[in-house]
C-alpha cells in the first residue's frame, strides 16, 4: 500500500441540518488535505461511523436528535479529535473540558474554520498520550455540580444503548471498564467507577464496595456474609458484596 | 385581625373617641329628668367604658356579613337585631348600676329616679352601635381597596416583565444564528434560496417588532407572526416539519397577548422536531366556545431524546402572562402522551383589546 507523502485528514460532519452539514463540506473542500469520508445526521450514526472508520477529525453539533455531542464524545474515546460546531455559547466550558479541540458558533467564517482546523493538526500531529482519562470520565467532571446523569449512553460495537438511570440495578468496576447492570443485561462503558459514582445522584445510587455502585431502589435486604462482611441482595436476586464502609454508609441510609 | 384590638394606637383613639360620648350621655341623662350632674356622670363613665367595649365585638358581625354578599335587608335585619341585643344588654347594665349606686348615701333614690331613663339609655346605645358598625364598613372598604390596589400593581408588574421576557424570548438569539447559519451555507449553493431565507427572517422580524408594547393583537396576526416563523424554521429542518392548523374562523378576530402562541410553536420545534430524525408534526387547534378562545398545540417528540437544557421556560412565561392579564378567568396545562406532547390554554375571548 503506497501513501501519499502528506497524510489526509480524514473527516466526519456531524449535524442534523443539511445546510449546516453543506457548510463545513463546502469548507472542508478548499483544504485538499481533509477528506470528508461520512456525514452523519444524528448521534447514532456518528458513533458508528467512528467505530468503524476511525476517523481523524470529528465536527460535531452538540444539539440533535438521539444522542447529543457530548454523548457522542463519551462514546467514541479519544482517538478522533472533535471540533464542537453549534449556535448556543453556553457550552464552551464543557467542551474545552472534554478535550474538544475547539469550539465553533454558527455562523462562522473560512477564518475561522481554518483556524479550528490549525488546532486539529496540532492535536494529531501530538496525539494524546496514554494516560488521558476516557472520555466519559472527562464529560463526568465537566457536569456542573447537582445536575446528575438521567441517563447513560453505551456502544457494543457500532450498536448504542441508552439506559435510563432508573434502570440502572447496579454497576461493577471490571478494570478499566464499569459494567452497568440494567433489564437483566450488563453492558460494558470504559469509565471508572468513581467518575460515574460522582455523576449520578447520591441520593439513588450508593457505593457498597470499592468495586459496586447500587441503584438503593433495588437493594431488597441486606444480609450477613461472613465475619465482618455482609451481601446486598437485589429485588432480582442478584448478590453483591458489600464493604465494611458500604455497610456503615446503607446502615445510616436506612436509619434515616 | 381586629383592626382596632391589634393595635395599641388605634385602640387609644378609640378610647379617646368615648370621652365626649361619655359626656354627651351625661348630659342626656341630666336634661330629662331628675338626675343630679354627678350622679349622671357617675353613670355614664362605667356604661361607656363597658360600652365601648361592647362595640369592639360589631367588627366582627361586620367581617362576616360584607357588603357585596348579602342583600340590605339581611343586613340591616342582621344588625339591627345586634345593636339591639347590645342596647339592651347596656340598659340592663344600666339599671342594676343605678340600683347599687342608689345604696349609697349620696345617690339615694338614684334607682327610682333613673326607671325613666331606660328609654334614652336603648336608643342612645343602638345609635352608638349602629354608628360603630358604620364605621367598621367603612375601614373595610378602605382596606379592600388598598389590596386591590396592591393585586393591580403586582399585576402590572409581572405583565411588563413577561413582556420584557418575552421579547427576549423573542428574539432568540439560536433561531437566530441557526437560520444565518442556513443562510450562509444557501449563498453559495443556492443564492436565490438564500435571498428568500433573508427575506422570510426579516419578514419575521419585523413583524414581531414592537408587539411587546401591544397589549394584545387580532388571533390572525399571531397566526400570520407563527407563518412566517414556520417558514423560516422549514428552511432550515426542510420536509421535517409537518404544521397543520385548524382554526375557527369566528376565532380570527378575538384579540389575543401578542407573542402567547409563538413561544409554543417555537418549544415544539426546538424541544419535539429537533430531536426527531425523520422529523415530526405540529398541531395547532382553535376553537371558540362559550366566550372562551380554547387553543391546543400538539407535536410529537422523542420520549428517549437526550436532555436539553434550560427547557419549559416559554411555557412558564405564557402561564405566567396568561394568570397576569386573565387570573382565574384563563387555564393552561401540558400533557405528555406518548410521544406526543400538548399544550392547552383557554383565555376569555374579549371582544375588544382592553389596554393593559
Amino acid at each position: 500500500m503506497t501513501r501519499e507523502p502528506a497524510k489526509k485528514i480524514r473527516a466526519v460532519v456531524v449535524d442534523d441540518e443539511e445546510l449546516a452539514r453543506q457548510v463545513l463540506r463546502e469548507f472542508a473542500a478548499s483544504h485538499p488535505e481533509i477528506e470528508v469520508i461520512a456525514e452523519c445526521a444524528n448521534g447514532f450514526e456518528a458513533v458508528k461511523v467512528v467505530t468503524e472508520q476511525k476517523p481523524d477529525l470529528m465536527f460535531l453539533d452538540i444539539q440533535m436528535p438521539k444522542l447529543d455531542g457530548f454523548e457522542v464524545l463519551e462514546l467514541i474515546g479519544n482517538e478522533t479529535a472533535v471540533v464542537f460546531v453549534t449556535a448556543y455559547d453556553s457550552y464552551a466550558i464543557k467542551a474545552f473540558e472534554v478535550h474538544a479541540v475547539d469550539y465553533l458558533l454558527k455562523p462562522f467564517g473560512a477564518d475561522r474554520f481554518e483556524a479550528a482546523l490549525k488546532r486539529a493538526k496540532q492535536r494529531l500531529a501530538g496525539k494524546l498520550p496514554e494516560t488521558t482519562p476516557p472520555a466519559a470520565d472527562l464529560a463526568a467532571a465537566a457536569r456542573p455540580p447537582a445536575q446528575y446523569l438521567d441517563r447513560i449512553a453505551v456502544r457494543d460495537g457500532t450498536r448504542v444503548f441508552i439506559i435510563p438511570v432508573a434502570k440502572l440495578d447496579y454497576a461493577e468496576a471490571q478494570d478499566d471498564y464499569v459494567a452497568l447492570a440494567a433489564d437483566g443485561k450488563k453492558h460494558l462503558k470504559q469509565q471508572t467507577i468513581s467518575s460515574l459514582e460522582s455523576a449520578l445522584d447520591p441520593s439513588r445510587f450508593m457505593r457498597i464496595h470499592r468495586s459496586y455502585l447500587v441503584n438503593l431502589e433495588r437493594v431488597a435486604k441486606v444480609e450477613p456474609y461472613a465475619k465482618d462482611s455482609h451481601v446486598a441482595v437485589l429485588a432480582n436476586g442478584a448478590q453483591l458484596p458489600v464493604s465494611r464502609a458500604g455497610y456503615a454508609r446503607l446502615r445510616a441510609f436506612i436509619d434515616k | 385581625m381586629h383592626p382596632i384590638l391589634s393595635n395599641f394606637r388605634r385602640l387609644l383613639i378609640y378610647l379617646l373617641a368615648w370621652i365626649p360620648i361619655t359626656g354627651l350621655l351625661a348630659y342626656l341623662l341630666t336634661v330629662f329628668h331628675e338626675i343630679r350632674d354627678v350622679e349622671a356622670l357617675a353613670l355614664a363613665v362605667p356604661l361607656c367604658v363597658l360600652y365601648a367595649f361592647l362595640c369592639l365585638s360589631s367588627w366582627y358581625s361586620c367581617r362576616g356579613n360584607s357588603l357585596e354578599k348579602y342583600s340590605l335587608g339581611r343586613l340591616v335585619t342582621t344588625h339591627l337585631t345586634a345593636a339591639l341585643v347590645a342596647s339592651v344588654i347596656w340598659a340592663f347594665a344600666a339599671v342594676s348600676l343605678a340600683s347599687t349606686l342608689s345604696k349609697l348615701p349620696s345617690f339615694q333614690g338614684l334607682s327610682h329616679r333613673f326607671r325613666p331613663e331606660i328609654p334614652v339609655m336603648i336608643v342612645t346605645g343602638l345609635l352608638l352601635y349602629l354608628l360603630w358598625i358604620a364605621l367598621y364598613y367603612v375601614i373595610i372598604a378602605v382596606e379592600a381597596s388598598r389590596e386591590a390596589e396592591a393585586r393591580v400593581m403586582k399585576a402590572s408588574v409581572l405583565a411588563r416583565e413577561a413582556e420584557l421576557r418575552a421579547l427576549k424570548a423573542q428574539v432568540n438569539p439560536h433561531f437566530l444564528f441557526n437560520s444565518l447559519n442556513s443562510i450562509s451555507a444557501l449563498t453559495s449553493s443556492d443564492a436565490s434560496k438564500a435571498r428568500e431565507m433573508c427575506i422570510l427572517l426579516g419578514d419575521f422580524l419585523r413583524r414581531t417588532l414592537g408587539l411587546g408594547e401591544k397589549a394584545a393583537i387580532p388571533l390572525e396576526e399571531e397566526l400570520s407572526l407563527i407563518r412566517a416563523f414556520l417558514a423560516v424554521e422549514k428552511v432550515r429542518f426542510g420536509a421535517r416539519i409537518q404544521m397543520e392548523e385548524n382554526i375557527d374562523k369566528a376565532a380570527l378576530s378575538v384579540p389575543v397577548p401578542p407573542l402567547l402562541l409563538q413561544p409554543l410553536v417555537e418549544n415544539a420545534v426546538v424541544h419535539g422536531i429537533a430531536n426527531l430524525v425523520e422529523g415530526g408534526w405540529i398541531r395547532l387547534n382553535v376553537r371558540s366556545q362559550n366566550g372562551d378562545l380554547a387553543i391546543t398545540v400538539e407535536n410529537s417528540f422523542d420520549p428517549e431524546a437526550p436532555p436539553r437544557r434550560k427547557s419549559g421556560v416559554g411555557l412558564v412565561n405564557v402561564r405566567q402572562r396568561l394568570q397576569a392579564r386573565y387570573g382565574n378567568r384563563a387555564s393552561f396545562g401540558v400533557q405528555t402522551e406518548g410521544d406526543r406532547y400538548r399544550v392547552a390554554l383557554t383565555l376569555p375571548a374579549e371582544s375588544e383589546a382592553t389596554p393593559a
